[in-house]
């Protein structure tokens, strides 16, 4: 099948601190990608970069066909065709549950107000979040604010859903919520690059799972055949202390 | 005592007819200071370094020096270069140009309050930058800047007393009167300054209904 994510040797830095140092990895379409290694290991950065929220220093991104990383290809465009669930959900505390889905839907994507609230409650439906609507972000629980970050990602019919530790900030009780969500719209065939610590949930649902450390992808398999590796030793203890 | 109490009584309506200049000044001088730090917020944001010196010379200019000063310049150094203001003008003038450098400073403290999240998440969504500050920004930052806002105005209300100096018959300008003619300072400026007293409460109350109204639902128990 298609590829439809190419990175081509991306290097990204925060001043000094170079945090990618040329990662290579596609994804085809359809396919669930997990993300795992130690924090700082650059996976997060790595995200940022497939929709430019970080500037890369060197390297090739394709999305679609879409080289991302020219400075002639129009980014908001290629925003508008990816969904990012941020790890502190980022909901917009000044609007409603609906009118944080709605909005988007009617300046970028230039929806009636009819039609983007209209798609908006579809959505809130989807998580399970439509008796909210009228609610404030922050009278959510951390579990249901995550919820509907994910109705707004998906609102925006992403050809791809880039999830950045979804659960992390989320106390024990509250990630079964939001991991019984992504479940759910994992098995409706979208494209997932989900950066995650949920080892069961990676391996329920990720085809292929990268490990990253210090700025490159040190493996590359099966999440079954990296979370249960015997002959990888830096696996073997990444895991290992992972569940302890 | 009672002398006193009817004295103040007796001098209260004659006090009151100041109020109403007092409030001119302060409403149209804290207007055309919210005219000019909305004109020169965007351009500290949005415009190129080659710009940005303007806004941050005029605040260090004008915070840096005193009122007082600046409304001599306006009132008794501009007629040498042909622009002559009357003395309610002048005073109007040289307030508001100074309370746009304070409301400037609370405008861009707030825009600088709101986390790089909320750009991030606003920007991954596709909105345009122009978009990101009139929808998310914006919003949320001038709620974070009323209070400091309320404040500027109350403040602004009490150094209008100032321009009772080049002869604007406010509050304080009344009080003066009354002192030369009854000889009772004291007495005098105390009913002078429960008067303004009233007037600050009054309008912090309000102010504190709207940002009741304003405020962002949930947000207190996030704290």
């Amino acid at each position: 099948m298609k590829n439809l994510l190419l990175v081509e040797d991306l290097w990204a830095s925060y001043g000094e601190h170079m945090v990618l140092k040329g990662v290579n990895f596609a994804l085809k379409k359809g396919e669930k990608v997990v993300i795992v290694g130690p924090s700082g290991s650059g996976k997060s950065t790595l995200l940022k970069c497939i929709v430019r929220l970080v500037e890369p220093i060197k390297g090739k991104i394709f999305l679609d066909g879409v080289e991302v990383t020219s400075p002639k290809t129009d980014i908001r465009s290629v925003r508008a065709k990816t969904g990012f669930v941020f790890q502190n959900y980022n909901l917009f505390p000044h609007m409603t549950v609906l009118e944080n889905i709605a909005l988007p839907l009617r300046i970028v994507k230039k929806l009636t107000k009819k039609d983007a609230e209209e798609k908006a409650k579809i959505m809130l439906k989807t998580v399970g979040m439509d008796a909210y609507m009228d609610k404030y972000p922050l009278q959510l629980s951390g579990g249901q604010q995550q919820r509907v970050a994910i109705a707004r990602a998906l609102a925006m019919d992403p050809i791809l859903l880039l999830l950045d530790e979804p659960t992390s900030a989320l106390d024990p009780e509250l990630r079964g919520e939001v991991l019984d969500v992504l479940r759910r719209i994992a098995r409706e065939g979208i494209s997932m690059l989900i950066v995650t610590h949920e080892m069961d949930f990676a391996e329920e649902v990720a085809d292929r799972m990268l490990f990253m450390e210090d700025g490159k992808i040190l493996a590359a398999d099966s999440p079954a055949k990296l979370i249960h590796s015997l002959e990888n030793e830096r696996l073997v203890r990444f895991f290992r202390k992972l569940k302890a | 005592m009672l002398d006193t109490l009817f004295f103040i009584a007796s001098i209260i309506p004659f006090l009151i007819q100041g109020i109403s200049v007092t409030l001119q000044v302060t409403l149209f001088a804290f207007a055309i200071g919210l005219a000019l730090a909305s004109l020169l917020t965007p351009i500290r944001v949005f415009a190129p370094v080659s710009l940005s010196w303007l806004p941050r010379t005029y605040v260090e200019l004008f915070r840096g020096t005193p009122l007082l000063v600046q409304l001599f310049l306006i009132y008794f150094g501009l007629p040498s270069k042909g622009i002559k203001l009357d003395a309610l003008t002048a005073g109007i003038l040289a307030l508001g140009l100074n309370s746009a450098a304070y409301q400037a400073e609370i405008f861009r403290a707030s825009i600088k309050g709101i986390p790089e999240s909320q750009f991030l998440a606003a920007e991954s969504l596709g909105m345009s930058r122009l978009q990101v500050y009139r929808y998310v920004v914006f919003p949320q930052a001038f709620r974070i800047a009323l209070p400091a806002l309320v404040n500027e105005f109350v403040t602004l209300m009490k150094e209008s007393s100032l321009v009772a100096i080049i002869g604007v018959a406010e509050l304080t300008r009344r009080g003066e009167y009354l002192v030369a003619y009854t000889f009772r300072a004291l007495e005098v400026y105390i009913a002078v300054a429960m008067l303004y007293l009233v007037l600050c409460l009054t309008f912090s109350q309000g102010a504190k209904i709207i940002e009741k109204k304003l405020k962002i639902p949930g947000y207190e128990r996030s704290r």
